[in-house]
């Protein structure tokens, strides 16, 4: 209690120089847990938009099915397991048949994919009731991104070709009936939804399938040969592998904002023991151990830290907080980034990312406090009395 | 630890004390000095500069060791102390006066009196009746709440007398108390420390080579070159304290 008041004491009496090394300090503090924030709510955005449009509980793929190889398509579907079918039925489950194909907006030639979605799924978050046409057309589904790449409108055709089962080329024109906004890349970019019965039915593939999305909490049947399970963890594995990149690299900005702060408090600890020699002889004549005066010195720098965290929490917190209220609007090419998070970014601050950067701050600072006062323990108390230097 | 049953507070035995200088060069500044003091004793320690005055109070004080000899304090040779026993010595025994005072500037007066019982985990209350008695016994009572740069240099010196009594010592240690003093000053100090040995019992070693402190002394110890060469008492500081 002796050593921690005469601590606050030193730390108050240093005035200006004590408060810039916490203001500095400070700002590294609610640098790390704002960034880091950002990345947790990028990943969280994302994941939550991923589960909610096409990764659902999880999913089943057929065996030759590779989402970044196109050329597996053509092998990649096979008529459902029986369980699969009575959890489609009963609308636990949506099937979905992929097809490579090329499509022929404005007199280009655009390399895509069909998907085929019943018309009727509930649970994912893709508008596929607006593929319910009576007209006898077939109606297509497409995202904002596709559409402006492909400069198509509502109620525009377009003109797509695929290879059947036995290889053979076909064409037909299919009408835009919507256009989804959608920020999930996954479900957009290159991609054309059309009803599953009128693209098996195009591809000769009735009842066939490339892959089957679960419905979220729904109970997983079980293996079936020729179908693998695909849980959330390995759906969401690259995109958190992503985010883990950027927070990485995010890292850096880090260590230079702690190397500014914890410099400028081992300077200021050097600068303090230097010019504090008297003081320290006095202390040992008055009865005080080495070791307490060490604790003394690396108490005041480790407060450094205390009082950063608090002078953070004191400005940042009302910041981060109205930020994870509102959001981070982000620009409109951000979309081009490739993550589902959409037009505003909300940051999330988990007790585990404070908790961890406080102790981050602190376990930094105390080490950095601590290691100029190992002089004093070289110190002859009878030169530093004096206020001799050595 | 050596145990030392002798009625004498301090005892030097042969006390050498050299310093390397480099290229294999020492300075010797004690050359086997034998002293003994003994309880209530207001001595002092005289000479030129350089002469060994500062580095025996040291030793005395087991804030530095000699190179030779035995220094024994209160039963303890300094030499064989830890580091931790050597603090607690200082703690418990011995008060230190300096010569610049030393008073911890971010502290008020009261606060530095008061930083030897926190050392020693005085009770609250207790801490607080010693503090404002030794604060009133070198009339500061009513500067308890001044820092150090509020006051002036005697007052300074007299929170420090403060602060080497408040814990009850048996010796007190003071080095060149009066050289920051003027001569004022400097009298109010001494014969204030005067008092204080004659109430408290505690034995006074000063170190000094003003004329005024040595007026006061009652034993009068001459140095030069780290050499013992006078061990005198002095009659004329009879005189003082009476008329004090």
């Amino acid at each position: 209690m002796m050593v921690l008041k005469l601590a606050v004491k030193n730390l108050a009496g240093a005035g200006i120089r004590t408060w810039l090394n916490v203001a500095v300090l400070s700002i590294s503090f609610v640098a790390i847990i704002f960034l880091q924030g950002l990345y947790n709510g990028m990943n969280e955005q994302a994941s939550r938009a991923l589960v909610d449009t096409f990764y659902g509980g999880g999913q089943y793929w057929h065996k030759n099915y590779d989402p970044y190889d196109a050329l597996t398509l053509d092998d990649a579907h096979a008529p459902l397991p029986q369980a699969l079918k009575s959890m489609i039925d009963t609308g636990r489950a949506v099937p979905i048949l992929i097809s490579q194909a090329a499509a022929f907006p404005n007199g280009r030639m655009v390399s895509l994919q069909l998907k085929g979605i019943p018309a009727r799924e509930t649970f994912l978050a893709i508008p596929s009731a607006a593929l319910q046409d009576d007209s006898g057309e077939i109606p297509a589904l497409i995202g904002t991104r596709t559409a402006k790449k492909l400069k198509l409108n509502e109620g525009d055709y377009l003109t797509v070709r695929w290879r059947d089962r036995s290889g053979a080329f076909d064409a037909v024109d299919v009408k835009i009936v919507h256009i989804m906004k959608t920020t999930v890349p996954q479900v957009d970019v290159g991609t054309v939804w059309l009803p599953l019965d009128r693209l098996a039915q195009m591809l000769d593939l009735p009842d066939e399938a490339t892959l089957v999305v679960i419905r979220p909490s729904a109970p997983v049947p079980g293996e079936f040969e020729g179908w693998s399970f695909k849980s959330l963890d390995e759906l969401l594995s690259d995109l958190r592998q992503v985010v883990k990149q950027k927070s990485a690299s995010a890292s850096i900005l880090y260590l230079l904002l702690m190397f500014l702060g914890l410099l400028a408090i081992f300077d200021t600890q050097v600068l303090s023991i230097f010019r504090r020699q008297k003081e320290i002889g006095t202390l040992i004549a008055l009865g005080m151990t080495r070791s307490q005066v060490i604790g003394l010195f690396t108490l005041e720098g480790a407060l450094h830290g205390v009082l950063a965290a608090l002078m953070g929490a004191l400005w940042g917190f009302p910041i981060m907080a109205t930020m994870a209220r509102k959001g981070w609007k982000l620009p409109g090419y951000s979309d081009d980034f490739g993550l589902a998070i959409g037009e505003r970014l909300y940051p999330l601050y988990s007790a585990a990312l404070i908790i961890g950067t406080t102790l981050l701050v602190l376990i930094s600072v105390t080490i950095v406090s601590w290691l100029p006062t190992r002089r004093i323990a070289r110190m002859n108390p009878t030169d530093a009395l004096r206020g001799r230097r050595k | 630890m050596t145990e030392s049953r002798n009625d004498a507070l301090v005892i030097l035995e042969e006390i050498t004390k050299r310093y390397p200088m480099g290229l294999g060069q020492t300075l010797s500044a004690l050359r086997g000095v034998t002293l003994r003091f003994m309880p209530g004793e207001f001595a002092g320690v005289v000479g030129p500069s350089g002469s060994g005055k500062t580095t025996l109070l040291n030793i005395i004080g087991s804030l530095d060791t000699p190179s030779s000899g035995r220094a024994v304090v209160m039963g303890r040779d300094v030499s064989r102390l830890t580091p931790r026993q050597s603090a607690e010595l200082r703690n418990r025994h011995i008060g230190f006066i300096f010569q610049t005072f030393n008073l911890l500037p971010v502290y008020t007066a009261y606060e530095n009196v008061e930083f030897p019982l926190l050392l020693l985990h005085v009770p609250a209350a207790e801490r607080r009746r010693r503090v404002m008695e030794a604060l009133e016994s070198v009339g500061l009572a009513d500067r308890a709440d001044s820092r150090p740069a509020q006051l002036s240099g005697g007052q300074c010196q007299r929170v420090a007398i403060a602060r080497a009594i408040v814990k009850k010592p048996e010796l007190i240690l003071a080095d060149e108390p009066t050289a920051n003093l003027d001569a004022e000053n400097s009298h109010l100090i001494l014969q204030l420390m005067k008092k204080l040995n004659r109430e408290t019992g505690a034995t006074f070693i000063f170190s000094t080579h003003d004329d005024k402190v040595i007026r006061y002394l009652e034993r009068k110890i001459t140095l030069e070159d780290g050499r013992v060469i006078k061990d005198e008492a002095t009659t004329q500081a009879q005189g003082l304290a009476d008329s004090f």
